[in-house]
C-alpha cells in the first residue's frame, strides 16, 4: 500500500470534506489539500504519463519544483490545461484528467512506446524524417508531443488585474528566515511586504519544528503578529515570479483555479530572497518510477497534509540532515530502511509503483523512497536580478556570491541549511547588517554512476536520460546551453528545478570536469507557471485601444447613423439606418445638390503661437508658410526628415504670431509630437508655444451648392461678402466665439464652424434645421471620401505609401524652389527622389460598363512573359455624381502617362483601365467658390 | 564512426546503443591565418562559412563565435520563416530564404523540421482588407505564393482565433502564404555548423573578438581572446551587436539595438496548425512541434543591449494574444527571454563592404533575421568570395541610405516586421 | 517596468517616454550645399553605444525633450538635463 491519511496530523481541516473525480472516479479530500496530497492519501500513485515514453508518472515533490504530476482539470464546466496537481488548491466538483495518457494513467496504451526507447534517443528527429519531406512526418509527431488539451471555452469572468505596490523591503519567503527577517525589518520600521507562495506561512519550518521542540503553526502566528503588528503587510498564495530592470519584481497572487491571479509590479527599496532550497533528484536506474520522491516531499505531505507517502519507506540520500524527516516519518508509522546513497548500480524495481531497490546487489523491499542527491537553493530571483553564483564544494551546490547590493539572500536559499544560523542571517540582513559565518553543512558528492545498466532519468517530464546526456557528450553537443536544447533537458514545465543540476553532474562527470568547469544555465523568468490572463490587466476589449469619441456622438446616434472606427475615432459612416450603398448614394446626391452638414471635430487643430510662430511653421511645412497673410488659409505636406509626405492638410494664419494648424484626425498625436520635436530642437522654446485644441473644439463643415445660404441663415458671421475659399473669419454663435474657415474637402463651396464643445449640439441641431429647409442633410464619412476622391483629394496613408514625396503627388514647386530651410528638404534631392521611376498619384477611367477596380490591384506591365508592378490603385469608388467608378492609383512614371492604357492584376485575374487626372469633377475648379 | 543520418542509421545505430555517433562539428584550435575570418557563430555566420565552402570552394575559413554557436538571435527567435513581403527586392530576398529551406534538411543532412504549415497574416477592417489585397498581389507578382482568405476561410484554418462579436479586433480575412512556417531554430544552426565542419571550416567557440588588425587602413586579420587571427577578408555577422564591433573596425553603422522578446507556454495537444500574426496587436503565435505556444510582438521600447525583456512590452504581446485567441488565457506562460537585434532605418538588412576594406557586414536584420539565414549566408558567401554583389543582394547594399533608395516594408505594406 | 527621471515631472514610468534618438547631432544648413553622404550621416548614422549612451528623450505627458544618460546594458540611468539650459 502507498499513501494514507493520518489522523490529527498536518493542516488541513478534516471537517471539510472536499468531492472530486480523478480519471472519472469519485474522490475525496478536505480543505487545505492540494490535488495531490487528496489523490496521494486515496492511494493513487500513477497521475499522468511522461511526455516521450508515456512512463507512469506519480510526484517527485510536493510543490512547485514537481515535474511530474501534471493534469488537466475542469471546474464549473471550464477545463483549465496542465494543471500542477502539488500546487493546486482542491475545489469541490474538481474533475481531474491524467494527461497524456489514454484511457487513464493507470492504463495507457501508448505506454508501449516505452519499449522503442532505444530508437529514440535525444534529438532522434534531427537524424530522420528528412525524405522525402518532414512535412509528411510532422502531424504524428505533434500528435505524440503535448501534454494537457486546450478547449476553447474561457470565461468572462477569468480577468486578472495588474496592481502597482511600492514597499521598503520586500522579503520573498515565509520560512523560518524570511519570517523573521520580515519582524526584524517591520520592528525596524520598514514598510516590509512578505510574499509567500503558500496558503500558510511557516515553509520549511512544518517539516523540521517538530525535532526542535516548536509548534509550528505557534510559531508562525507570533511571528505573523508580531509582523501585521509593526504594520508589516503579508501576502500568500503570492510567487515571485521574476525581477526585472530598476528594481521591479512581479508577484502573481493566486486566486484558486477558475480565478485569474492577480499580478502585482512591486518595486522595493530593498529585496530579501527566502525562497528555501529544494532536493534534487538522486541519479539511478529507473529512478522515475512512481514512490520515488524527495524528502523534504515526504515530510511535506505529512506535515501539511496529513498524508503518510508510504508504509515501507527507503531514504536514499547524501544529506546529513534528515534526522528530522525520519523522525517524523516513523512517528507516523512508517518503517524506515537507510541507504547508502553514494553505492554504485542502484536500481528501483516496479512499474507503477515502487516494490524494491537493488542497492550493490542486495533487495531492499519497500514502496517508497525518499531520495535526494543534496539541496539545490532557489536562487532564480537573485539571478533575474544579476547575482552571480559560486559552488560551494562542501554543500554540492550553487550559492549566491556577489550581486546588486538592494538585494540580499538568506535562508536555505543562501546555502544557510541550519535553522538557528538562518534565524541569525535573517535578522542581520534585515538591519543590513553582515550574516554570521555559515555553520558547517558538508555533503559526499554523489556523481551519476555511468556504470550502472539501465536507464537513469536526468529529466523526468521530458525523459532525458543519462544516456541521452552521454549521447550529446560524445557528439560535442558539450556547452550547457546546446546540453539542454539538444535533450531538452530543464525545458519541461519545473524548467529545469528538478534536472538542471543532476544534468550538469552528468556531463561533468562524463568531460571529466567538475560542475562548476560545465556551467550554469540562464534562470529565465517566471519561476513558475504562470496564466497568460495575468498579463492582461485592462488590456482588453474596448479598453485595449480605447477609440475617441466625439461630443456630437449622440446626436449622430439620434439620426441613426451607423458609427465606425476612423484612425482611432468612432465617427457616423452613414446615416439613416440604411444599408452602406444606399446611403452613400444618397449622402452623395445631398452633398452635390444641396449640402453636406458633417461633424468635422476629429480633424486635427493645433495652434501655433509666438513670436517665431511664422519662422517656425515655414520650416514644418514644405510649402512656404511665410508669406500667408492673416485670415488667410493655406494647404500644405508636412514631412518628415527623410522627405517622405507625413501629414497633409491646410493651415490658417490668425495673426502674425498665430496659426491653426488642421491635420489628419488619425494623426494629431503624431503631428503634435513632430512638431514639438523641431520646435525643441530647432527653435527658441520661449518665443514659440504648441497647443494641441482638437479636443476642445468641435466642428461642422457645411460644404455644396447651398453652403452660404444656411450659413448666412445662421448667423455665425454678420456677412460672408469678401470672405473667399482659403480664408478665415470669427463670428461668434450663441454669445460665443465660432471660427469659421473657407476651406473645402469635397470641391464644393464649403464652411467649417468651430466651436467650443459644449456648444456643438446647438450648432448641429441648428444647422440641421436650417439645411433641411435646403434640401441639405447629414453626411458620414463614406460619403465624404467618395466625395473626396472625386476631386482626387489624397489621403494620407492611403493615396501615399513609404516612398510618396510632396513632387509625387503635383505639389513639385517647393521642393525646386523654396529657399528657406524646411523638414526633410534635403532629402528630396537624393537620387532616388530624382529618380524617373517614381510613382505619381494618377486617376484611372474604366471602359464604359465596367466595374469598379478593386482597391489594391496593381498595375503591371508585362515583359518577357513576367509581369512588373508598377504601382497600385489605393483608392476605388463609384461615383453617384459622375455616373461611373473612379479610381486613384500610385503608378510609375504615372504624370508622364495621361490618357494611356494600363493594365492591371488583382488575385489572379487581369483588368484594365486608362490613366487620368486624379481629379475626375469639377477639374476647373467652378463650384468651390460658387 | 556513424556520420550519416538517416532512419537507417538511426536503427543501426540503436541497435548498439548509439555509441558510434561521429561528433557534430569539431572544437578546433584556430590557426594562424585563413582566407576568410566570420565574426559571429549564429546562424547566418555558420550559413555563410557553409556556402563558402559548398558554392565556393572556399573552405580554409574559421567561425569565430563569442560564446557558444547559434547562442544569440538564432536560438532566441520565435522560428518563423516566410517571405510575405510587399517591395520586389525583398520578396526575392526572402523568397530566396525559402527555397533554401525548402531543401536544406535534405542538403546539409540534417532536419530542420521546416514545417510549412502557412503563415497568416490577419486583416482586421476593411481597409486592412484592401492593404491584404495589395500585398497579395505584390507577392504573386514578386514570385512568393499568397492567397487572401476570408473571416471563414480563417476560421477553417485556425478555430483558436477570436471570432466572437465583440471581439475588439474582428477578423475579416488574412494574407496567407502557405509556403511559410516554422522550422527548428537550434537545429538550423547545429546543421550548417555540422555541413561546415565536414567540409573543413574551422568553428571556434568562447573565442571573442577584442579588435581588428588594420594595416594601411585594410582590415588583415582579428585579434580575439585566443590571440591574433590573420585572413584575406572577414565577415562580421553579429546581428544586434553589429555597432560593438563598428566601433572596433572604424566603420559606422546607421544601426539601433533593441531587446525582442518570445515567450513560451507550457506543452499542449496539438490545436493550431499555421502561424497567425495581428498588425494591430503586433502578437503573432504558433504552436512548436512540442506543442508550446511560441509567441511574439513588437520590439521593447527602449534600445538595449541587455539581453532581457521588460514588462510594458510583454503586456502588450500577450494582451494581444488573448485577444486573438481568448482561450489562450487559461494557456501557462513557461519561458521568455530576449535578444538583442540591431534595427536599421528602413528595417530591411545591410549587406555588402563596410567602408573598412577587407571588411563585409551581413546585419540590419531587425527582427527578422532568423528566416533569412539561408539566404544571408548564401549571398554573405558570394559577396565574399567574389569581392561582388549577387543580384539580389545588391539592394541591401549600405550605399543605398545615401542614394535614398531604402526598402521600407513596414511603410509599404501595412506589415510589420 | 523602467522608470525614468523626467527633468521637468519627477520619477515615471518607461510607457511614458519615448526614445528620440541619440544626442548630440546637430540639423546641417540645409540653405546650403550638403553632400548626400553628409546628409545621410546625419539623417541614420549612429554609434549605438553598448555601455553608457548620451540619448534624446521625450516625456510624452510633458511633451519636454530631454537629455538622458544611462547604461545600455544593466539599464541605469545615470542622469537626465534638460534640453536647454534654461528652461528647467
Amino acid at each position: 500500500m502507498s499513501g494514507m491519511r493520518i489522523k490529527d496530523a498536518g493542516l488541513i481541516d478534516p471537517s471539510k470534506p472536499i468531492k472530486f473525480t480523478f480519471d472519472g472516479k469519485a474522490y475525496s479530500g478536505f480543505k487545505g489539500d492540494t490535488v495531490a496530497s487528496a489523490l496521494l492519501a486515496t492511494g493513487i500513485r500513477v497521475f499522468a504519463r511522461s511526455f516521450k515514453y508515456h512512463r507512469p508518472r506519480s510526484v517527485w515533490g510536493a510543490w512547485s519544483d514537481d515535474p511530474n504530476a501534471i493534469v488537466d482539470i475542469a471546474l464549473d464546466g471550464i477545463s483549465y490545461p496542465n494543471c500542477q496537481a502539488t500546487t493546486t488548491a482542491l475545489a469541490e466538483g474538481m474533475e481531474v484528467r491524467s494527461i497524456n495518457a489514454w484511457p487513464s494513467a493507470e492504463r495507457d496504451v501508448k505506454g508501449v512506446l516505452d519499449l522503442a526507447h532505444r530508437f529514440l534517443p535525444a534529438g532522434f528527429y534531427y537524424k530522420m524524417f528528412m525524405w522525402p519531406d518532414w512535412h509528411l512526418f510532422e502531424p504524428m509527431i505533434r500528435k505524440m508531443a503535448g501534454l494537457g488539451t486546450l478547449e476553447k471555452e474561457v470565461s468572462d469572468q477569468f480577468q486578472s488585474a495588474i496592481l502597482h505596490e511600492h514597499c521598503d523591503t520586500l522579503i520573498v519567503g515565509g520560512g523560518p528566515a524570511g519570517l523573521t527577517a520580515a519582524r526584524v525589518a517591520a520592528e525596524a520600521g520598514k514598510s516590509v511586504t512578505l510574499v509567500d507562495d503558500h496558503a500558510e506561512l511557516g515553509g520549511s519550518l512544518f517539516s523540521m519544528a517538530h525535532a526542535r521542540g516548536l509548534n509550528a503553526s505557534d510559531w508562525v502566528a507570533e511571528q505573523t503578529a508580531a509582523i501585521q503588528s509593526a504594520g508589516g503587510h503579508i501576502l500568500t498564495d503570492t510567487t515571485a515570479i521574476g525581477v526585472y530592470d530598476h528594481r521591479m519584481i512581479s508577484l502573481v497572487t493566486d486566486r484558486g483555479l477558475g480565478t485569474a491571479p492577480i499580478l502585482r509590479k512591486m518595486r522595493a527599496d530593498h529585496v530579501i530572497i527566502a525562497t528555501g532550497a529544494i532536493d534534487r533528484p538522486v541519479t539511478f536506474v529507473n529512478n522515475d518510477r512512481p514512490g520515488i520522491m524527495s524528502v523534504d516531499a515526504g515530510t511535506e505531505y505529512l506535515a501539511r497534509y496529513g498524508v503518510r507517502v508510504g508504509e515501507k519507506i527507503a531514504f536514499l540520500t547524501n544529506r546529513p540532515d534528515v534526522s528530522t524527516n525520519l523522525e517524523q516519518l516513523a512517528a507516523a508509522g512508517a518503517s524506515i530502511d537507510i541507504v547508502e546513497a553514494a553505492t554504485p548500480h542502484i536500481q528501483a524495481i516496479g512499474t507503477k509503483s515502487i516494490t524494491g531497490l537493488v542497492v550493490g546487489g542486495k533487495s531492499i523491499s519497500c514502496d517508497t523512497v525518499l531520495a535526494s542527491a543534496g539541496q539545490t537553493p532557489l536562487v532564480h530571483l537573485w539571478r533575474h536580478a544579476g547575482g552571480k553564483l559560486a559552488w560551494d564544494e562542501d554543500r554540492q551546490t550553487f550559492i549566491p556570491s556577489a550581486g546588486p547590493d538592494w538585494m540580499r539572500v538568506i535562508g536555505a536559499a543562501a546555502g544557510t541549511f541550519d535553522f538557528d544560523v538562518a534565524v541569525q542571517e535573517a535578522t542581520a540582513v534585515a538591519l543590513k547588517a553582515p550574516a554570521p559565518p555559515r555553520s558547517i553543512y558538508k555533503v559526499t558528492p554523489l556523481r551519476p554512476d555511468l556504470a550502472n545498466k539501465g536507464r537513469q532519468w536526468i529529466d523526468f517530464q521530458h525523459d532525458v536520460t543519462l544516456k541521452d546526456v552521454a549521447l550529446a557528450h560524445r557528439e560535442n553537443m558539450v556547452s550547457v546551453e546546446h546540453l539542454k536544447r539538444y535533450t531538452t533537458l530543464g525545458m519541461a514545465g519545473d524548467q529545469g528545478k528538478t534536472s538542471n543540476i543532476a544534468g550538469l553532474s552528468a556531463m561533468a562527470e562524463l568531460k571529466g570536469q567538475s560542475i562548476p568547469e560545465v556551467g550554469t544555465t540562464t534562470f529565465r523568468p517566471p519561476f513558475v507557471p504562470v496564466p497568460l490572463e495575468a498579463f492582461r490587466g485592462t488590456k482588453r476589449d474596448r479598453q485595449m485601444a480605447p477609440l475617441k469619441r466625439l461630443a456630437l456622438e449622440p446626436e449622430h446616434r439620434a439620426l441613426d447613423a451607423a458609427m465606425g472606427e476612423y484612425g482611432g475615432w468612432l465617427r457616423p459612416a452613414w446615416y439613416g439606418g440604411d444599408d452602406e450603398k444606399t446611403a452613400v448614394v444618397r449622402e452623395c446626391k445631398i452633398a452635390r445638390e444641396a449640402a453636406a452638414i458633417m461633424d468635422s471635430s476629429a480633424l486635427g487643430a493645433i495652434e501655433v503661437i509666438g513670436p517665431d510662430a511664422r519662422d517656425f511653421v515655414n520650416f514644418v511645412y514644405y510649402n512656404t508658410m511665410s508669406n500667408l497673410k492673416p485670415g488667410r488659409i493655406r494647404y500644405g505636406f508636412m514631412l518628415s526628415e527623410s522627405g517622405l509626405v507625413f501629414d497633409d492638410g491646410v493651415m490658417a494664419c490668425v495673426d502674425d504670431t498665430r496659426f491653426i494648424i488642421s491635420c489628419s484626425s488619425s494623426h494629431a498625436d503624431a503631428v503634435m509630437a513632430h512638431l514639438e520635436h523641431w520646435r525643441q530642437d530647432s527653435f527658441d522654446p520661449k518665443r514659440v508655444h504648441i497647443h494641441d485644441t482638437t479636443v476642445n473644439w468641435s466642428t461642422v463643415t457645411i460644404a455644396g451648392p447651398k453652403a452660404s445660404d444656411i450659413v448666412a441663415e445662421l448667423g455665425v458671421l454678420e456677412n460672408l461678402r469678401d470672405f473667399p475659399h482659403m480664408s478665415l473669419r470669427f463670428g461668434d454663435f450663441e454669445g460665443e466665439e465660432a471660427r469659421v474657415a473657407r476651406v473645402s474637402f469635397t470641391g464644393d463651396t464649403s464652411f467649417e464652424i468651430s466651436v467650443r464643445n459644449d456648444f456643438a449640439a446647438t450648432l448641429w441641431r441648428k444647422t440641421l434645421e436650417i439645411g433641411k429647409k435646403h434640401g441639405a442633410g447629414p453626411v458620414g464619412a463614406e460619403a465624404l471620401t467618395v466625395l473626396r476622391a472625386e476631386k482626387g483629394y489624397i489621403l494620407v496613408g492611403k493615396d501615399t505609401d513609404g516612398e510618396t514625396m510632396p513632387h509625387d503627388l503635383g505639389f513639385g514647386a517647393p521642393r525646386l524652389k523654396k529657399s528657406a530651410a524646411f523638414v526633410g528638404d534635403r532629402s528630396l534631392h537624393s537620387e532616388k527622389a530624382n529618380s524617373e521611376a517614381r510613382k505619381q498619384l494618377v486617376g484611372l477611367i474604366v471602359k464604359d460598363g465596367e466595374p469598379m477596380l478593386p482597391i489594391g490591384a496593381h498595375i503591371v506591365r508585362n515583359k518577357d512573359g513576367k509581369r512588373r508592378s508598377l504601382g497600385y490603385v489605393t483608392t476605388s469608388h463609384y461615383s453617384p455624381t459622375l455616373g461611373r467608378p473612379i479610381a486613384l492609383a500610385l503608378v510609375e512614371g504615372g504624370e508622364h502617362a495621361m490618357g494611356e492604357p494600363v493594365d492591371l492584376w488583382h488575385l489572379g485575374q487581369a483588368r484594365s483601365a486608362k490613366i487620368a487626372a486624379s481629379c475626375a469633377f469639377d477639374p476647373e475648379g467652378a463650384r468651390i467658390d460658387a | 564512426m556513424t556520420r550519416h543520418y538517416s532512419a537507417l542509421s538511426l536503427l543501426r545505430e540503436g541497435l548498439k546503443g548509439h555509441t558510434g555517433w561521429a561528433p557534430l562539428w569539431r572544437s578546433p584550435a584556430p590557426k594562424d591565418t585563413y582566407d576568410v575570418v566570420i565574426v559571429g557563430g549564429g546562424g547566418h555566420g555558420l550559413a555563410t562559412a557553409y556556402y563558402l565552402a559548398k558554392n565556393h570552394g572556399v573552405t580554409n575559413v574559421a567561425v569565430i563565435e563569442k560564446g557558444w554557436l547559434g547562442g544569440g538571435n538564432t536560438g532566441r527567435n520565435t522560428t518563423v520563416i516566410r517571405s510575405n513581403y510587399f517591395y520586389p527586392e525583398s520578396t526575392a530576398l526572402y523568397d530566396l530564404s525559402v527555397r533554401l529551406y525548402e531543401g536544406l534538411s535534405r542538403d546539409i543532412n540534417y532536419n530542420v523540421m521546416f514545417s510549412q504549415r502557412g503563415m497568416m497574416v490577419l486583416a482586421h477592417s476593411d481597409a486592412e482588407m484592401e492593404l491584404a489585397a495589395r500585398t497579395v498581389n505584390a507577392m504573386q507578382l514578386g514570385g512568393a505564393d499568397a492567397e487572401l482568405l476570408d473571416g471563414k476561410e480563417v476560421q477553417k484554418k485556425a478555430p483558436v482565433l477570436n471570432f466572437r462579436d465583440d471581439a475588439r479586433y474582428p477578423i475579416h480575412g488574412a494574407i496567407f502564404q502557405g509556403r511559410g512556417g516554422t522550422g527548428r531554430h537550434d537545429a538550423v544552426a547545429w546543421g550548417y555548423a555540422r555541413a561546415a565542419d565536414r567540409l573543413g571550416v574551422d568553428i571556434i567557440q568562447n573565442c571573442e573578438v577584442t579588435g581588428f588588425l588594420i594595416e594601411g587602413g585594410v582590415c588583415k586579420g582579428v585579434e580575439t581572446s585566443q590571440g591574433l587571427i590573420r585572413s584575406g577578408s572577414v565577415g562580421v555577422a553579429t546581428a544586434g551587436h553589429s555597432s560593438v564591433l563598428a566601433e572596433m573596425g572604424g566603420y559606422k553603422l546607421p544601426l539601433h539595438s533593441y531587446a525582442l522578446q518570445a515567450f513560451v507556454t507550457e506543452a499542449i495537444k496539438p490545436f493550431m496548425d499555421t502561424v497567425a500574426f495581428s498588425p494591430m496587436t503586433g502578437s503573432y503565435f504558433s504552436q512548436s512541434d512540442k506543442g508550446g505556444l511560441v509567441i511574439g510582438g513588437g520590439l521593447d521600447r527602449v534600445p538595449s543591449y541587455g539581453q532581457r525583456g521588460n514588462t510594458p512590452t510583454q503586456e502588450t504581446v500577450l494582451a494581444g494574444i488573448i485577444d486573438m485567441a481568448p482561450a489562450l488565457a487559461k494557456v501557462k506562460l513557461l519561458r521568455h527571454w530576449a535578444g538583442i537585434v540591431d534595427v536599421s532605418p528602413d528595417s530591411s538588412p545591410l549587406i555588402g563592404p563596410s567602408g573598412t576594406e577587407g571588411i563585409y557586414i551581413n546585419c540590419g536584420w531587425g527582427t527578422g533575421g532568423f528566416k533569412a539565414i539561408p539566404a544571408g549566408g548564401y549571398l554573405f558567401a558570394h559577396l565574399l568570395a567574389n569581392g561582388a554583389h549577387h543580384d539580389i543582394s545588391r539592394p541591401f547594399d549600405p550605399g543605398r541610405f545615401n542614394t535614398g533608395h531604402l526598402i521600407d516594408e513596414a511603410a509599404g505594406s501595412g506589415i510589420a516586421h | 517596468m523602467q522608470q525614468f527621471p523626467c527633468p521637468f515631472c519627477g520619477l515615471r514610468d518607461e510607457r511614458e517616454f519615448h526614445f528620440a534618438g541619440e544626442a548630440g547631432k546637430t540639423r546641417p544648413d540645409t540653405t546650403k550645399e550638403i553632400s548626400d553622404a553628409d546628409w545621410t550621416t546625419y539623417l541614420y548614422y549612429c554609434t549605438n553605444a553598448k555601455g553608457p549612451s548620451r540619448e534624446i528623450w521625450v516625456h510624452t505627458t510633458c511633451q519636454e525633450y530631454f537629455v538622458m544618460t544611462r547604461d545600455t546594458v544593466s539599464m541605469e540611468v545615470l542622469s537626465t538635463e534638460a534640453l536647454n539650459e534654461d528652461a528647467a
